[in-house]
Protein backbone atom coordinates (compact mmCIF):
# COMPACT_ATOMS: atom_id res chain seq x y z
CA UNK A 1 0.00 0.00 0.00
CA UNK A 2 2.63 2.83 -1.41
CA UNK A 3 0.52 4.70 -3.05
CA UNK A 4 -2.29 4.79 -0.38
CA UNK A 5 -2.75 8.56 0.04
CA UNK A 6 -1.93 10.64 3.28
CA UNK A 7 -3.64 13.44 4.62
CA UNK A 8 -0.81 15.10 5.78
CA UNK A 9 -0.72 18.83 6.16
CA UNK A 10 -4.59 18.88 5.23
CA UNK A 11 -5.33 17.29 8.60
CA UNK A 12 -7.24 19.70 10.46
CA UNK A 13 -7.61 18.71 14.33
CA UNK A 14 -11.28 19.24 15.59
CA UNK A 15 -10.88 20.54 19.17
CA UNK A 16 -14.06 19.09 21.06
CA UNK A 17 -15.23 20.02 24.21
CA UNK A 18 -15.33 17.15 27.01
CA UNK A 19 -18.72 15.22 27.07
CA UNK A 20 -20.75 16.39 30.08
CA UNK A 21 -21.12 14.11 33.00
CA UNK A 22 -24.62 12.75 34.10
CA UNK A 23 -25.39 16.00 36.00
CA UNK A 24 -23.93 17.99 33.47
CA UNK A 25 -25.55 17.05 30.66
CA UNK A 26 -29.21 16.79 32.65
CA UNK A 27 -28.42 20.43 33.76
CA UNK A 28 -27.43 21.37 29.87
CA UNK A 29 -30.49 19.44 28.40
CA UNK A 30 -32.63 21.29 30.74
CA UNK A 31 -30.91 24.50 29.91
CA UNK A 32 -31.43 24.42 26.73
CA UNK A 33 -34.95 23.22 26.55
CA UNK A 34 -35.77 26.31 28.84
CA UNK A 35 -33.83 28.79 26.57
CA UNK A 36 -35.73 26.95 23.21
CA UNK A 37 -39.13 27.59 24.99
CA UNK A 38 -37.76 31.40 25.78
CA UNK A 39 -36.84 31.87 22.01
CA UNK A 40 -40.27 30.94 21.09
CA UNK A 41 -42.15 32.87 23.71
CA UNK A 42 -40.33 35.62 22.33
CA UNK A 43 -41.38 34.73 18.76
CA UNK A 44 -45.65 34.59 20.22
CA UNK A 45 -44.81 38.35 21.74
CA UNK A 46 -43.39 39.72 18.71
CA UNK A 47 -46.83 38.89 17.43
CA UNK A 48 -47.97 37.95 14.08
CA UNK A 49 -46.06 39.06 10.79
CA UNK A 50 -49.25 38.33 8.57
CA UNK A 51 -50.58 40.72 6.10
CA UNK A 52 -54.20 39.53 5.87
CA UNK A 53 -53.80 39.48 1.77
CA UNK A 54 -57.67 40.50 0.18
CA UNK A 55 -58.59 43.19 3.09
CA UNK A 56 -54.85 44.44 3.55
CA UNK A 57 -52.45 44.90 0.74
CA UNK A 58 -48.87 45.27 0.64
CA UNK A 59 -48.29 48.60 -0.84
CA UNK A 60 -46.31 49.14 -3.78
CA UNK A 61 -43.51 51.15 -5.10
CA UNK A 62 -44.13 54.14 -7.27
CA UNK A 63 -42.60 52.71 -9.98
CA UNK A 64 -44.21 48.96 -9.70
CA UNK A 65 -45.30 47.93 -13.20
CA UNK A 66 -48.70 46.86 -12.85
CA UNK A 67 -51.79 47.46 -15.46
CA UNK A 68 -51.17 50.04 -18.28
CA UNK A 69 -53.25 52.97 -18.34
CA UNK A 70 -53.90 55.05 -20.63
CA UNK A 71 -54.04 58.77 -20.50
CA UNK A 72 -55.79 61.86 -21.70
CA UNK A 73 -54.81 65.39 -21.68
CA UNK A 74 -56.27 66.96 -18.32
CA UNK A 75 -57.74 70.37 -19.84
CA UNK A 76 -59.09 69.54 -23.42
CA UNK A 77 -59.81 65.52 -22.53
CA UNK A 78 -58.44 64.59 -25.95
CA UNK A 79 -56.83 61.44 -25.71
CA UNK A 80 -52.75 61.63 -25.68
CA UNK A 81 -52.38 58.84 -28.23
CA UNK A 82 -52.01 59.45 -31.39
CA UNK A 83 -52.07 56.04 -32.98
CA UNK A 84 -48.25 55.20 -33.82
CA UNK A 85 -48.29 51.68 -32.82
CA UNK A 86 -44.77 52.34 -31.48
CA UNK A 87 -45.39 50.48 -28.22
CA UNK A 88 -46.91 47.34 -30.44
CA UNK A 89 -43.53 47.66 -32.20
CA UNK A 90 -41.62 48.01 -28.89
CA UNK A 91 -43.61 44.66 -26.81
CA UNK A 92 -41.67 41.74 -26.89
CA UNK A 93 -44.77 39.86 -26.19
CA UNK A 94 -46.47 40.76 -28.96
CA UNK A 95 -50.14 41.66 -27.15
CA UNK A 96 -50.53 44.99 -28.00
CA UNK A 97 -52.79 45.47 -31.10
CA UNK A 98 -53.47 49.16 -32.11
CA UNK A 99 -55.16 50.26 -35.08
CA UNK A 100 -55.07 54.18 -36.23
CA UNK A 101 -57.95 56.32 -37.64
CA UNK A 102 -57.60 59.58 -39.05
CA UNK A 103 -58.87 62.51 -36.72
CA UNK A 104 -61.33 64.26 -38.13
CA UNK A 105 -62.74 68.13 -36.85
CA UNK A 106 -65.95 66.18 -36.30
CA UNK A 107 -64.51 63.52 -34.33
CA UNK A 108 -61.70 64.56 -32.70
CA UNK A 109 -60.69 61.96 -30.27
CA UNK A 110 -56.85 62.38 -30.08
CA UNK A 111 -54.81 65.94 -30.20
CA UNK A 112 -52.09 64.47 -32.76
CA UNK A 113 -53.45 63.78 -36.86
CA UNK A 114 -54.69 59.76 -36.16
CA UNK A 115 -56.05 58.75 -32.88
CA UNK A 116 -56.41 54.77 -32.07
CA UNK A 117 -59.62 53.11 -33.59
CA UNK A 118 -58.47 50.36 -31.34
CA UNK A 119 -56.11 49.64 -28.71
CA UNK A 120 -56.24 46.80 -27.26
CA UNK A 121 -53.53 44.54 -24.60
CA UNK A 122 -53.49 41.37 -24.20
CA UNK A 123 -52.95 40.93 -20.51
CA UNK A 124 -52.52 37.17 -20.56
CA UNK A 125 -49.59 37.72 -22.84
CA UNK A 126 -48.18 41.07 -21.25
CA UNK A 127 -45.07 40.35 -19.18
CA UNK A 128 -45.10 43.82 -17.55
CA UNK A 129 -41.76 44.92 -18.73
CA UNK A 130 -42.48 48.60 -19.47
CA UNK A 131 -41.23 48.65 -23.13
CA UNK A 132 -44.28 50.35 -24.27
CA UNK A 133 -44.32 52.76 -21.46
CA UNK A 134 -40.63 53.47 -22.84
CA UNK A 135 -41.61 53.75 -26.08
CA UNK A 136 -44.46 56.00 -25.82
CA UNK A 137 -43.62 59.57 -27.47
CA UNK A 138 -46.16 61.13 -25.86
CA UNK A 139 -46.46 59.03 -22.32
CA UNK A 140 -49.81 57.93 -23.27
CA UNK A 141 -49.48 54.59 -21.96
CA UNK A 142 -47.72 54.19 -18.52
CA UNK A 143 -48.08 51.32 -15.74
CA UNK A 144 -50.47 51.13 -13.27
CA UNK A 145 -49.78 50.17 -10.22
CA UNK A 146 -53.03 47.52 -9.84
CA UNK A 147 -51.62 43.97 -9.77
CA UNK A 148 -55.06 42.15 -9.30
CA UNK A 149 -55.85 41.00 -12.40
CA UNK A 150 -57.08 37.55 -12.50
CA UNK A 151 -60.09 36.61 -14.11
CA UNK A 152 -62.26 33.65 -15.11
CA UNK A 153 -61.67 33.66 -18.57
CA UNK A 154 -58.92 34.45 -21.01
CA UNK A 155 -60.86 36.54 -23.39
CA UNK A 156 -61.64 38.86 -20.13
CA UNK A 157 -57.81 39.50 -20.15
CA UNK A 158 -57.90 41.49 -23.09
CA UNK A 159 -58.48 45.04 -22.24
CA UNK A 160 -60.23 47.63 -24.73
CA UNK A 161 -58.92 50.77 -25.18
CA UNK A 162 -62.24 51.82 -22.97
CA UNK A 163 -61.28 49.88 -20.03
CA UNK A 164 -57.58 51.22 -19.98
CA UNK A 165 -58.62 54.88 -20.18
CA UNK A 166 -60.87 54.40 -17.25
CA UNK A 167 -59.96 55.42 -13.93
CA UNK A 168 -58.97 52.57 -12.19
CA UNK A 169 -60.15 51.91 -9.34
CA UNK A 170 -57.92 52.56 -6.41
CA UNK A 171 -57.32 49.15 -5.01
CA UNK A 172 -53.77 49.23 -4.78
CA UNK A 173 -51.97 51.39 -1.74
CA UNK A 174 -49.00 53.19 -2.54
CA UNK A 175 -45.93 53.28 -0.33
CA UNK A 176 -44.25 56.38 1.06
CA UNK A 177 -41.49 57.53 0.04
CA UNK A 178 -39.43 56.35 3.26
CA UNK A 179 -40.83 52.86 3.38
CA UNK B 1 -65.81 -9.84 50.30
CA UNK B 2 -64.15 -6.35 50.71
CA UNK B 3 -64.23 -3.45 48.12
CA UNK B 4 -61.00 -3.00 46.60
CA UNK B 5 -61.99 0.84 46.75
CA UNK B 6 -63.18 2.60 49.22
CA UNK B 7 -65.08 5.71 48.09
CA UNK B 8 -64.71 8.46 51.02
CA UNK B 9 -68.02 9.95 50.83
CA UNK B 10 -71.39 9.00 49.20
CA UNK B 11 -73.96 11.19 48.08
CA UNK B 12 -77.38 10.69 46.57
CA UNK B 13 -77.81 8.57 43.46
CA UNK B 14 -79.34 11.73 41.51
CA UNK B 15 -76.61 13.61 42.80
CA UNK B 16 -73.89 11.33 41.52
CA UNK B 17 -75.62 11.73 38.25
CA UNK B 18 -75.98 15.53 37.97
CA UNK B 19 -72.06 15.51 38.78
CA UNK B 20 -71.40 13.29 36.23
CA UNK B 21 -73.43 15.16 33.64
CA UNK B 22 -71.93 18.31 34.23
CA UNK B 23 -68.60 17.38 34.93
CA UNK B 24 -68.44 15.20 31.99
CA UNK B 25 -69.87 18.50 30.09
CA UNK B 26 -67.10 20.84 31.19
CA UNK B 27 -64.41 19.01 30.50
CA UNK B 28 -65.52 17.80 27.10
CA UNK B 29 -66.00 21.92 26.46
CA UNK B 30 -62.38 22.24 26.90
CA UNK B 31 -61.48 19.66 23.86
CA UNK B 32 -62.72 22.02 21.29
CA UNK B 33 -61.07 24.58 23.22
CA UNK B 34 -57.85 23.11 23.18
CA UNK B 35 -57.62 22.78 19.72
CA UNK B 36 -58.36 25.47 18.90
CA UNK B 37 -56.13 27.10 21.28
CA UNK B 38 -53.53 24.76 19.73
CA UNK B 39 -53.39 25.88 16.41
CA UNK B 40 -54.11 29.56 17.04
CA UNK B 41 -51.11 29.82 19.35
CA UNK B 42 -48.74 27.29 17.15
CA UNK B 43 -49.70 30.19 14.41
CA UNK B 44 -48.93 32.74 17.19
CA UNK B 45 -45.34 31.32 18.00
CA UNK B 46 -44.38 30.71 14.14
CA UNK B 47 -45.55 35.07 13.62
CA UNK B 48 -49.01 33.73 12.00
CA UNK B 49 -52.79 34.62 12.81
CA UNK B 50 -53.79 30.59 12.78
CA UNK B 51 -57.13 29.74 12.10
CA UNK B 52 -59.32 33.80 11.39
CA UNK B 53 -61.74 32.76 9.04
CA UNK B 54 -64.44 30.16 10.56
CA UNK B 55 -66.71 32.33 12.79
CA UNK B 56 -65.57 35.62 14.73
CA UNK B 57 -61.93 34.65 15.11
CA UNK B 58 -61.89 31.63 13.79
CA UNK B 59 -63.77 30.27 16.99
CA UNK B 60 -66.09 27.86 14.69
CA UNK B 61 -62.68 26.20 13.31
CA UNK B 62 -62.90 23.34 15.50
CA UNK B 63 -66.75 22.72 14.79
CA UNK B 64 -65.45 22.73 11.28
CA UNK B 65 -62.92 20.20 11.57
CA UNK B 66 -65.02 17.45 13.26
CA UNK B 67 -68.71 18.43 11.04
CA UNK B 68 -65.63 17.41 8.22
CA UNK B 69 -64.72 14.34 10.04
CA UNK B 70 -68.18 12.92 10.48
CA UNK B 71 -69.40 13.40 7.22
CA UNK B 72 -66.55 11.34 5.88
CA UNK B 73 -66.99 7.77 4.66
CA UNK B 74 -66.34 5.31 6.95
CA UNK B 75 -64.38 2.65 5.00
CA UNK B 76 -61.36 0.10 6.40
CA UNK B 77 -59.10 -2.54 4.65
CA UNK B 78 -60.52 -5.77 3.70
CA UNK B 79 -58.28 -7.63 6.39
CA UNK B 80 -59.18 -5.40 9.28
CA UNK B 81 -60.95 -7.23 11.95
CA UNK B 82 -64.94 -5.31 11.69
CA UNK B 83 -65.49 -4.91 15.35
CA UNK B 84 -62.33 -4.36 16.96
CA UNK B 85 -61.15 -1.72 14.35
CA UNK B 86 -65.05 0.05 15.44
CA UNK B 87 -64.02 -0.66 19.36
CA UNK B 88 -59.91 0.35 19.59
CA UNK B 89 -61.07 4.18 19.12
CA UNK B 90 -64.17 3.95 21.44
CA UNK B 91 -61.38 2.52 24.39
CA UNK B 92 -58.87 5.15 23.48
CA UNK B 93 -61.93 7.78 24.46
CA UNK B 94 -63.77 5.75 27.19
CA UNK B 95 -59.90 5.50 29.24
CA UNK B 96 -59.49 9.71 28.55
CA UNK B 97 -62.49 10.50 29.87
CA UNK B 98 -63.05 7.87 32.87
CA UNK B 99 -60.16 9.38 34.50
CA UNK B 100 -61.62 12.92 34.73
CA UNK B 101 -63.95 11.19 37.42
CA UNK B 102 -61.21 11.72 40.05
CA UNK B 103 -59.69 14.70 39.79
CA UNK B 104 -61.32 17.13 42.38
CA UNK B 105 -62.31 20.30 41.63
CA UNK B 106 -62.97 21.54 45.44
CA UNK B 107 -63.70 19.64 48.53
CA UNK B 108 -66.67 18.73 50.18
CA UNK B 109 -68.97 21.86 49.74
CA UNK B 110 -72.83 23.15 50.92
CA UNK B 111 -75.26 23.45 48.03
CA UNK B 112 -78.31 24.76 49.68
CA UNK B 113 -78.06 22.54 52.35
CA UNK B 114 -77.00 19.23 50.57
CA UNK B 115 -73.38 18.23 50.72
CA UNK B 116 -71.48 17.81 47.72
CA UNK B 117 -68.33 16.91 46.76
CA UNK B 118 -66.73 18.55 44.18
CA UNK B 119 -65.48 15.80 42.29
CA UNK B 120 -66.77 12.40 40.27
CA UNK B 121 -65.53 9.97 42.62
CA UNK B 122 -62.98 10.08 45.67
CA UNK B 123 -61.61 6.24 45.32
CA UNK B 124 -59.48 5.50 47.99
CA UNK B 125 -56.58 4.01 45.36
CA UNK B 126 -56.81 7.69 43.95
CA UNK B 127 -53.96 7.61 41.57
CA UNK B 128 -54.15 3.99 40.84
CA UNK B 129 -57.11 4.66 39.42
CA UNK B 130 -55.70 7.06 37.08
CA UNK B 131 -52.82 5.01 36.22
CA UNK B 132 -55.47 1.39 35.77
CA UNK B 133 -57.01 3.71 32.93
CA UNK B 134 -53.96 4.88 31.48
CA UNK B 135 -52.92 1.49 31.52
CA UNK B 136 -56.05 0.74 29.35
CA UNK B 137 -55.14 3.26 27.05
CA UNK B 138 -52.87 1.28 25.74
CA UNK B 139 -54.77 -0.89 24.21
CA UNK B 140 -57.06 1.28 22.30
CA UNK B 141 -53.70 2.28 20.80
CA UNK B 142 -52.57 -1.19 20.52
CA UNK B 143 -55.95 -2.76 19.24
CA UNK B 144 -56.27 0.24 16.68
CA UNK B 145 -53.09 -0.85 14.95
CA UNK B 146 -53.66 -4.95 15.26
CA UNK B 147 -57.64 -4.89 14.23
CA UNK B 148 -56.45 -2.64 11.12
CA UNK B 149 -54.81 -5.53 9.71
CA UNK B 150 -52.15 -3.53 8.16
CA UNK B 151 -48.70 -4.20 9.05
CA UNK B 152 -47.87 -0.26 9.28
CA UNK B 153 -50.42 0.21 11.68
CA UNK B 154 -49.06 -2.75 13.38
CA UNK B 155 -45.42 -1.83 13.26
CA UNK B 156 -46.75 2.14 14.55
CA UNK B 157 -49.16 0.05 17.51
CA UNK B 158 -46.10 -1.62 18.54
CA UNK B 159 -43.94 1.88 18.45
CA UNK B 160 -46.77 3.27 20.83
CA UNK B 161 -47.03 0.49 22.76
CA UNK B 162 -43.06 0.23 23.58
CA UNK B 163 -43.12 4.35 24.48
CA UNK B 164 -46.27 4.22 26.42
CA UNK B 165 -45.06 1.27 28.37
CA UNK B 166 -41.69 2.92 28.92
CA UNK B 167 -42.97 6.21 30.12
CA UNK B 168 -45.65 4.82 32.44
CA UNK B 169 -42.95 3.19 34.71
CA UNK B 170 -41.34 6.73 35.35
CA UNK B 171 -44.57 8.61 35.45
CA UNK B 172 -45.82 5.89 38.14
CA UNK B 173 -42.23 6.25 39.94
CA UNK B 174 -42.37 10.22 40.29
CA UNK B 175 -45.84 10.22 41.89
CA UNK B 176 -44.51 8.01 44.76
CA UNK B 177 -42.30 10.95 46.45
CA UNK B 178 -46.40 13.49 46.58
CA UNK B 179 -47.99 10.36 48.28
CA UNK B 180 -45.20 9.48 50.83
CA UNK B 181 -45.65 13.34 51.50
CA UNK B 182 -49.21 13.06 50.78
CA UNK B 183 -49.91 10.13 52.86
CA UNK B 184 -52.64 9.10 50.96
CA UNK B 185 -53.56 8.00 47.65
CA UNK B 186 -56.91 10.19 47.47
CA UNK B 187 -56.74 13.13 45.53
CA UNK B 188 -58.72 15.36 47.48
CA UNK B 189 -56.11 14.45 50.46
CA UNK B 190 -53.31 15.31 48.50
CA UNK B 191 -54.92 18.55 47.30
CA UNK B 192 -55.42 18.96 51.33
CA UNK B 193 -51.95 18.34 51.82
CA UNK B 194 -50.80 21.22 49.42
CA UNK B 195 -52.53 23.62 51.46
CA UNK B 196 -49.81 25.57 52.89
CA UNK B 197 -46.66 24.55 50.31
CA UNK B 198 -47.72 23.02 46.74
CA UNK B 199 -45.87 20.14 45.43
CA UNK B 200 -43.96 21.58 43.07
CA UNK B 201 -42.00 22.94 45.74
CA UNK B 202 -40.22 20.05 47.36
CA UNK B 203 -41.15 17.52 44.47
CA UNK B 204 -39.76 19.45 41.88
CA UNK B 205 -37.90 16.38 39.83
CA UNK B 206 -41.13 14.19 40.77
CA UNK B 207 -43.07 17.03 38.46
CA UNK B 208 -40.36 17.20 35.85
CA UNK B 209 -40.62 13.71 35.54
CA UNK B 210 -44.15 13.48 35.64
CA UNK B 211 -44.57 16.30 33.29
CA UNK B 212 -41.96 14.66 30.59
CA UNK B 213 -43.66 11.41 31.00
CA UNK B 214 -46.99 12.71 30.73
CA UNK B 215 -46.00 14.41 27.51
CA UNK B 216 -45.23 10.66 25.90
CA UNK B 217 -47.87 9.35 27.10
CA UNK B 218 -50.38 11.80 25.56
CA UNK B 219 -48.49 11.54 22.28
CA UNK B 220 -47.38 15.16 22.59
CA UNK B 221 -44.34 16.35 20.93
CA UNK B 222 -41.46 16.44 20.98
CA UNK B 223 -42.71 12.58 21.94
CA UNK B 224 -44.97 12.00 18.96
CA UNK B 225 -43.37 9.01 17.81
CA UNK B 226 -46.86 6.96 17.48
CA UNK B 227 -47.69 9.75 14.73
CA UNK B 228 -44.24 11.20 13.61
CA UNK B 229 -46.54 13.32 11.01
CA UNK B 230 -43.35 14.62 8.95
CA UNK B 231 -41.94 11.44 8.70
CA UNK B 232 -44.22 8.98 8.41
CA UNK B 233 -47.29 7.79 7.02
CA UNK B 234 -48.75 7.66 10.54
CA UNK B 235 -48.65 5.23 12.79
CA UNK B 236 -51.23 2.82 14.74
CA UNK B 237 -54.05 5.00 13.57
CA UNK B 238 -53.16 4.82 9.34
CA UNK B 239 -55.83 3.17 8.19
CA UNK B 240 -58.40 5.37 10.39
CA UNK B 241 -60.50 8.13 8.90
CA UNK B 242 -63.72 9.88 9.47
CA UNK B 243 -65.62 9.36 12.94
CA UNK B 244 -63.42 7.12 13.91
CA UNK B 245 -60.35 9.21 13.53
CA UNK B 246 -62.18 12.14 15.26
CA UNK B 247 -62.30 9.86 18.40
CA UNK B 248 -58.75 9.12 18.33
CA UNK B 249 -58.42 12.78 18.34
CA UNK B 250 -60.34 14.01 20.31
CA UNK B 251 -59.30 11.58 22.71
CA UNK B 252 -55.75 12.97 22.49
CA UNK B 253 -56.81 16.34 23.49
CA UNK B 254 -58.57 14.44 26.31
CA UNK B 255 -55.43 13.39 27.32
CA UNK B 256 -53.74 16.32 27.34
CA UNK B 257 -56.52 17.81 29.13
CA UNK B 258 -56.30 15.02 31.62
CA UNK B 259 -52.73 14.63 32.30
CA UNK B 260 -52.77 18.66 32.78
CA UNK B 261 -55.24 18.52 35.78
CA UNK B 262 -53.68 15.55 37.19
CA UNK B 263 -50.40 17.80 37.11
CA UNK B 264 -52.78 20.27 38.88
CA UNK B 265 -54.09 18.09 40.91
CA UNK B 266 -50.79 16.73 42.62
CA UNK B 267 -48.10 19.40 42.06
CA UNK B 268 -49.97 22.92 41.52
CA UNK B 269 -52.04 22.25 44.70
CA UNK B 270 -54.84 21.80 42.74
CA UNK B 271 -58.04 24.51 44.12
CA UNK B 272 -55.19 26.25 46.62
CA UNK B 273 -54.19 29.30 46.15
CA UNK B 274 -50.97 30.81 47.69
CA UNK B 275 -51.40 33.95 50.29
CA UNK B 276 -54.86 34.30 49.04
CA UNK B 277 -58.05 32.58 50.36
CA UNK B 278 -60.89 32.74 47.97
CA UNK B 279 -64.71 31.71 48.31
CA UNK B 280 -65.30 27.85 47.97
CA UNK B 281 -67.78 28.74 44.59
CA UNK B 282 -63.96 30.25 42.67
CA UNK B 283 -62.37 26.81 43.64
CA UNK B 284 -63.26 24.71 40.13
CA UNK B 285 -62.59 27.84 38.55
CA UNK B 286 -58.86 28.03 40.12
CA UNK B 287 -58.12 24.64 38.89
CA UNK B 288 -59.27 25.22 35.27
CA UNK B 289 -56.98 28.33 35.59
CA UNK B 290 -53.86 26.15 36.55
CA UNK B 291 -55.01 23.67 34.14
CA UNK B 292 -55.54 26.16 30.66
CA UNK B 293 -51.65 27.29 31.76
CA UNK B 294 -50.55 23.23 31.33
CA UNK B 295 -52.27 23.41 28.13
CA UNK B 296 -50.69 26.37 26.96
CA UNK B 297 -47.36 24.63 28.34
CA UNK B 298 -47.99 21.73 25.90
CA UNK B 299 -48.92 23.93 22.75
CA UNK B 300 -45.27 25.69 23.90
CA UNK B 301 -43.43 23.08 23.72
CA UNK B 302 -44.78 21.76 20.79
CA UNK B 303 -43.78 24.60 18.95
CA UNK B 304 -39.82 24.62 20.35
CA UNK B 305 -39.14 21.22 20.68
CA UNK B 306 -37.42 18.93 18.01
CA UNK B 307 -38.89 15.53 17.98
CA UNK B 308 -36.99 12.57 19.38
CA UNK B 309 -35.74 10.18 17.92
CA UNK B 310 -36.46 6.57 18.86
CA UNK B 311 -33.62 5.24 20.38
CA UNK B 312 -33.22 8.60 22.12
CA UNK B 313 -37.08 8.64 23.38
CA UNK B 314 -35.80 4.79 25.28
CA UNK B 315 -32.73 5.62 26.74
CA UNK B 316 -34.44 9.00 27.70
CA UNK B 317 -37.01 6.80 29.50
CA UNK B 318 -35.19 3.86 30.88
CA UNK B 319 -31.58 5.24 31.71
CA UNK B 320 -32.81 8.50 32.59
CA UNK B 321 -36.21 9.02 33.54
CA UNK B 322 -36.37 5.73 35.47
CA UNK B 323 -33.25 5.73 37.67
CA UNK B 324 -34.06 9.77 38.42
CA UNK B 325 -37.40 8.64 39.92
CA UNK B 326 -36.63 5.75 41.89
CA UNK B 327 -33.63 8.10 43.36
CA UNK B 328 -36.03 10.60 43.76
CA UNK B 329 -38.72 8.48 45.47
CA UNK B 330 -35.64 7.12 47.68
CA UNK B 331 -34.47 10.44 49.07
CA UNK B 332 -38.44 11.30 49.72
CA UNK B 333 -38.89 8.79 51.89
CA UNK B 334 -35.36 8.82 53.53
CA UNK B 335 -36.41 12.74 54.36
CA UNK B 336 -40.30 12.04 55.36
CA UNK B 337 -39.14 9.09 57.71
CA UNK B 338 -36.58 11.38 59.34
CA UNK B 339 -38.39 14.40 59.60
Amino acid sequence: MADRWTPGDDVIAVQRAPSPSAAGGAYRAFGATLKGLKTTFARYVEGPQTIQYPEEKTPVFPRFRGRHKLHRFEDTGLEKCVGCSLCAAACPADCIRVVAAENTPENRVSAGERYAAVYEINLSRCIFCGYCEIACPFDAITMGHDYEMSDYNRSDLIFTKEMLLAEPLDRTPLRNADE
Amino acid sequence: MSPLAVVGYYEPWWIQLLKGVVIFAVVFQLVPVALLAERKLLGRFQHRYGPNRVGPFGALQPMADIGKLLFKQQFRPRTSIGWLFALAPAISMLTAVATIAIIPFSNTVDIFGTQVGLYGVDPSIGILFAFAFGAIAFYGLMLGGWASGSKYSFLGAMRSAAQLISYEVAQGLSLVGVVMMAESLSLTRIVEAQEDLAFIVPQFVGFVIFLVAGFAETNRPPFDLPEADAELVGGYNTEYGGGRFAAYFAAEYLNIVVVSLLAVTLFLGGWNLPFVDPPTWVDPFVVLAKMLFFVFLFIWVRATLPRLRYDQLMSLGWKIFLPLATLNALVTAILVVSF
